[in-house]
């Protein structure tokens, strides 16, 4: 088993373990998700189809419009939230919403975030400390 | 990193001396502000808020419910804030099907808002309907469309403000001091030249849509040179709402137009970065991405941004002595301030007679645009905003890119015309 530390500018939220979903591309909750089911429906992106509930979601920046902002808090509470989001770039959008919808967010690596963490990895978030540890059998 | 710092007036507002409401509102702008590094808050003098019925949801709107609860004195906004539009047009919302359900939320939701003192002005469109800002101007706006246009158009200064943060802002008078506030984020990083001029709206929208999507992220300053003629206030909104939306942008610089690019010295650092050239082949590439294989066509939707009184007046031009094919539902969205124009003018009268829909303060994608799709049947989705056409391939739509002229030809034929 190996672990490896990864790190990047102090994060907003709790501290969270869970399974990463990767992918070089942007993300946007009101074009890319269907919220009710859980999937990306947005055909073409890199996670078309795929569900994203309860995952850590690793992807490269924020895009699209304001909604965000709102809709991560309605999705937490309808248990329909990714449980973390770690992007090589924010946006202000996706940081509001990560404090108002409590949702661990990070942003800023030593480097591309969706290059060094693969999907299925265990990760565990720390964003007070800007640390992501990687856990690997 | 340095720590936020608050004077004691926004100490005392983090510490719940002027209630709840405001309490939460500064612990929202602190976490956003220390995320991005912001040294201090900065006053702002008006707030454009986001909030459709879609967005909210059951558990923000309740969360809208418990604030309005609270004393007068804690809950009243410190700064004149609009809305951005509604989920539903309720003189209309039956005629495209939309479920009662919707309908009910969006109004709790507005009651809410109301007791905050905030003005339902409804409208995406407010940069030219409203309260235009002044340069140098801090604001908090909520919409993408409407930020860029302030900060980069109107040369005053906002990051995009979702609907929680414009809400915190217009609770304190506040926002973090980061990103567009400062001068050093307004200076300009990628630069563009434009080989072939926008001929119309979809144009300029593809224009926005082309360089949006080669931004890398929300701090990257695109440079804009070889505009060869000033756009109108039309055609540069829907080129920002397009860059904005394909592109997390907040801000541009076009030489010779914007209000801090009258030469690319007053943009760039040192020696300008290698240039970009954007050429018709670019054009007809991204109009390739809203195409399809064959002509159906479901709905035609003009909005996103909301119609002005002058692209109304064309859309009804256009319309005029004409019938929308019974295939085919015809949609424009507009602000209640311009709708009452449109009435008062006959420009309605020139869409409705022709089989159109004029709806006021909503936008398609705000309206529950999955749904209505469902309960109408529509599909195949054809428009001149680039913006829309972007968004609604997330809500299981197919669409295709056209002038407002195709689009309204493919309206009354019932199917998509070259």
């Amino acid at each position: 088993m190996s672990m490896i530390t990864l790190k990047a500018h102090r994060g907003i939220g709790a501290e969270v373990e869970g399974i990463a979903l990767v992918a070089s591309d942007n993300f946007s909750a009101r074009y890319d998700l269907d919220r009710i089911t859980g999937i990306f429906s947005r055909p073409q992106h890199a996670l078309a189809g795929q569900n994203y509930v309860g995952r850590i979601l690793v992807l490269n920046a924020a895009k699209g419009g304001v909604a965000t902002a709102w809709m991560l808090r309605e999705m937490a509470a309808r248990k329909k939230a990714p449980l973390a989001l770690l992007l090589n770039f924010a946006n202000p959008i996706m940081a509001q919403g990560a404090a108002f919808g409590g949702i661990p967010l990070m942003d800023r690596f030593e480097g591309d975030v969706t290059c060094m963490i693969r999907s299925g990895d265990r990760v565990r978030v720390i964003p007070a400390r800007g640390e992501v540890i990687i856990t690997r059998s | 990193m340095a720590k936020l710092k608050l004077n004691d007036y926004e100490q005392a507002l983090l510490a719940g001396a002027k209630g709840k409401p405001r309490q939460y509102a500064m612990q929202q702008l602190v976490a956003v502000g220390e995320f991005f590094d912001a040294p201090d808050l900065v006053e702002i003098s008006q707030v454009h808020l986001m909030a459709d019925g879609e967005a909210l949801g059951a558990a923000c709107v309740e969360y809208l419910e418990e604030l309005a609860k609270c004393p007068k004195a804690e809950r009243t906004v410190r700064v004149p804030t609009i809305t951005d539009p509604r989920g539903a047009d309720f003189k209309a919302y039956q005629r495209i099907k939309q479920d009662e359900s919707f309908i009910k939320l969006e109004k709790r939701a507005i009651d809410a808002f109301r007791a905050l003192g905030i003005l339902m002005t409804d409208t995406c469109i407010n940069y030219q309907t409203i309260n235009p800002p002044v340069k140098g101007e801090h604001l908090a706006f909520g919409d993408t469309g409407s930020s860029i246009y302030a900060n980069s158009v109107l040369g005053a200064r906002t990051n995009f403000e979702g609907g929680p943060s414009a809400l915190a802002a217009a609770l304190t008078g506040r926002v973090p001091r980061y990103g567009f506030h400062l001068d050093s984020h307004r200076r300009g990083h990628t630069r563009f030249v434009v080989e072939h001029q926008p001929q119309d709206l979809s144009d300029w929208g593809a224009l926005g849509g082309i360089i949006g999507r080669r931004m890398k992220s929300y701090f990257e300053v695109p440079v804009i040179e070889g505009i060869t003629r000033t756009p109108t206030s039309d055609e540069i909104k829907h080129f920002g709402a397009a860059l904005a939306s394909f592109g997390s942008t907040a801000l541009f610089h076009m030489i010779g137009v914007t209000p801090e690019a009258p030469d690319l010295k007053a943009v760039f650092d040192g020696k300008p970065p290698q240039t970009t050239a954007i050429s018709i082949d670019d054009y007809r590439k991204f109009f390739g991405t809203f195409g399809v294989g064959d002509d159906k066509l479901d709905v035609v939707v003009f909005a996103a941004p909301q119609l002005s009184l002058i692209e109304l007046d064309q859309l009804g031009r256009l319309l005029d002595s004409k019938k929308v094919h019974n295939g085919v539902t015809l949609i424009a969205a507009t602000s209640p301030e311009i709708k009452n124009g449109a009435d008062r003018l006959g420009i309605t009268a020139m869409i409705e007679n022709a089989g159109g829909l004029l709806l006021e303060g909503v936008c398609f994608y705000q309206m529950h645009a999955r749904e209505i799709g469902e309960a109408n049947g529509w599909k195949r989705l054809m428009s001149n905003s680039a913006k829309i056409v972007n968004i609604l391939g997330g809500y299981g739509y197919e669409t295709v890119l056209g002038s407002m002229a195709r689009c309204v030809d493919s309206a009354v034929a019932g199917r998509i015309v070259k």
